[in-house]
């Protein structure tokens, strides 16, 4: 195991996975919010909020899988070290990171099932900017209409329509988080 | 109990930390819609909000201002107990005053004040399943919700007009989230049914007992579920409140001697004191001290 791998977990766990869940919580019932959040240092190409994400929701119990992008030595150990998730392929797996490229296709990943939906992947994916330009999204969470650049619409879309099933997914960059759940109509504009 | 050093951040370990939050995310991720969860032991009793006490450990920054009430009153038993104990083992601050408040745990009652961004109410839920006292069966409610087979709740509403008149369910009234799931807003007086519409805070459920967790994300929607010939109301009692003569919030209603006086008292303690402080005055309140 390299050294960098038993680096940049949080300090204080307790209350900077607290402060970093709240953001989470946050940005997945306020679609098109953007939040920061901070206190890992994950190994390159990670960045500090897909990090913070790991770090914060996953352990032992949720199946993670790496996109190709993402799919490094360092990140298997760092991940391993950090969180003891099991690194499994895409149909397996509860949370999933990667860049958009690494993740489609999308329709891999659980859906949950009709009857408990909840058994559905979260998708943490990487993404060189954000901001509240592009598709214009509605529904639970949004007063009126809010906009996200999302990495393109049409599996947003077919997500929807599965609806109460479906994935939900996190969007990073650099300290940045904004969610996207499942709930959440995305129209391109 | 001993200082808070002595117990985790917000008494909860880590590991059972990260399995409430991916299931309120969930929970938020599907309005309405019951995720399950391993609900743990805790200091307390079921019943006396375990649930809500969890959902609200895995809510807790160090920066919270934490509010607690039971029926609307901020210095029950309940509600003086799990504020203390958030005190203890979180070391958050506290307050009375819902403006005030981050975290709002609530038992039974939805403040009048009306929330804002960035508040985060938790209702303690003793039964989630809004059609388990029509079907006992959770494998059977599951496949309902599944197939969003309501018809049985209508059937007891109409059963209400048919046999009082007009639909008696006065509380635990049921609301159908986002046109998807019919949704148990727990013991909430059917007075407080709107209030959950369009709501600024995030609403977080947490049943300990039946290891529930479930959500209603800001500015969804909640329809009380009526039929077009009996509308939904909210109702209260046909009263103001005796103390601040507020003619529009939700009243307890205090048996005063065996003669059979009473008063009539907002049940939200907050809400009573802030107008009595303001200046406002009912038939059998006295002057408060400006605040």
């Amino acid at each position: 195991m390299t050294p960098e791998a038993l680096l940049g977990g949080f300090a204080d766990a307790p209350r900077q996975s607290a402060r970093a869940f709240r953001a989470a919580l946050e940005s997945m019932a306020r679609p098109g919010t953007l939040w920061s959040v901070e206190g890992a240092a994950p190994p390159a190409p990670l960045s500090v909020a897909a990090g913070v994400l790991i770090l914060t929701l996953c352990d032992g119990t949720t199946p993670l899988h790496l996109g190709a992008s993402c799919d490094l030595p360092v990140v298997r150990e760092w991940v391993t070290f950090h969180t003891g998730a099991p690194l499994v392929t895409a149909d397996e797996a509860q949370f999933a990171l990667g860049t958009w490229a690494d993740l489609t296709p999308v329709d891999r990943f659980a859906i949950g099932l009709p009857d408990y939906p909840d058994r559905a992947a979260t998708l943490i994916v990487e993404m060189p900017s954000l901001e509240n330009k592009g598709p214009r999204l509605t529904g639970p969470g949004i007063k009126v209409v809010a906009h996200l650049s999302l990495p393109e619409t049409s599996a947003f879309r077919a997500n929807r329509a599965l609806f109460p099933q479906g994935f939900d997914t996190y969007l990073t960059s650099g300290a940045q988080v904004a969610g996207l759940p499942r709930s959440t109509i995305v129209e391109a504009v | 109990m001993t200082d808070q050093s002595a117990y985790n951040f917000a008494y909860l370990d880590e590991q059972t930390k990260r399995m409430i939050r991916r299931a309120i995310l969930k929970g938020v991720a599907i309005p309405g819609y019951q995720v399950p969860f391993a609900s743990r032991e805790m200091p307390m009793p079921y019943g006396w909000g375990t649930g809500g006490v969890q959902v609200t450990a895995a809510c807790l920054v160090p920066e919270d201002r934490l509010k607690v009430i039971d029926q609307g009153a901020d210095d029950t038993t309940n509600a003086v107990s799990i504020r203390r104990f958030f005190q203890r083992t979180a070391g958050v601050a506290v307050t009375e005053a819902t403006e005030e408040a981050t975290v709002i745990q609530t038992r039974h009652r939805i403040p009048e004040t009306p929330l804002t961004e960035g508040q985060i109410l938790v209702y303690q839920v003793p039964i989630p399943e809004p059609l388990r006292f029509l079907e006992p069966r959770e494998t059977e409610t599951r496949k309902m919700h599944e197939l969003e087979d309501y018809g049985l709740m209508h059937v007891k509403l109409y059963e209400d007009i048919s046999r009082h008149g007009q639909i008696a369910t006065a509380y635990d009234y049921p609301v159908k989230v986002e046109g998807r799931y019919v949704m148990d807003p727990s013991p909430i007086p059917k007075f407080d049914n709107p209030k959950l519409v369009g709501n600024a805070a995030i609403q977080l459920f947490g049943a300990g007992r039946e290891q529930r967790i479930y959500a209603l994300p800001p500015y969804s929607e909640a329809i009380s579920l009526d039929f077009e010939d009996y509308p939904f109301a909210a109702s209260k009692a046909d009263h103001a409140c005796d103390l601040c003569a507020a003619p529009d919030s939700y009243l307890d209603e205090v048996i005063t001697d065996d003669q059979g006086s009473r008063m009539f008292v907002c049940s939200d303690t907050d809400f009573c004191a802030s107008r009595r402080k303001a200046g406002h005055v009912g038939p059998m309140g006295t002057p408060m001290a400006g605040g």
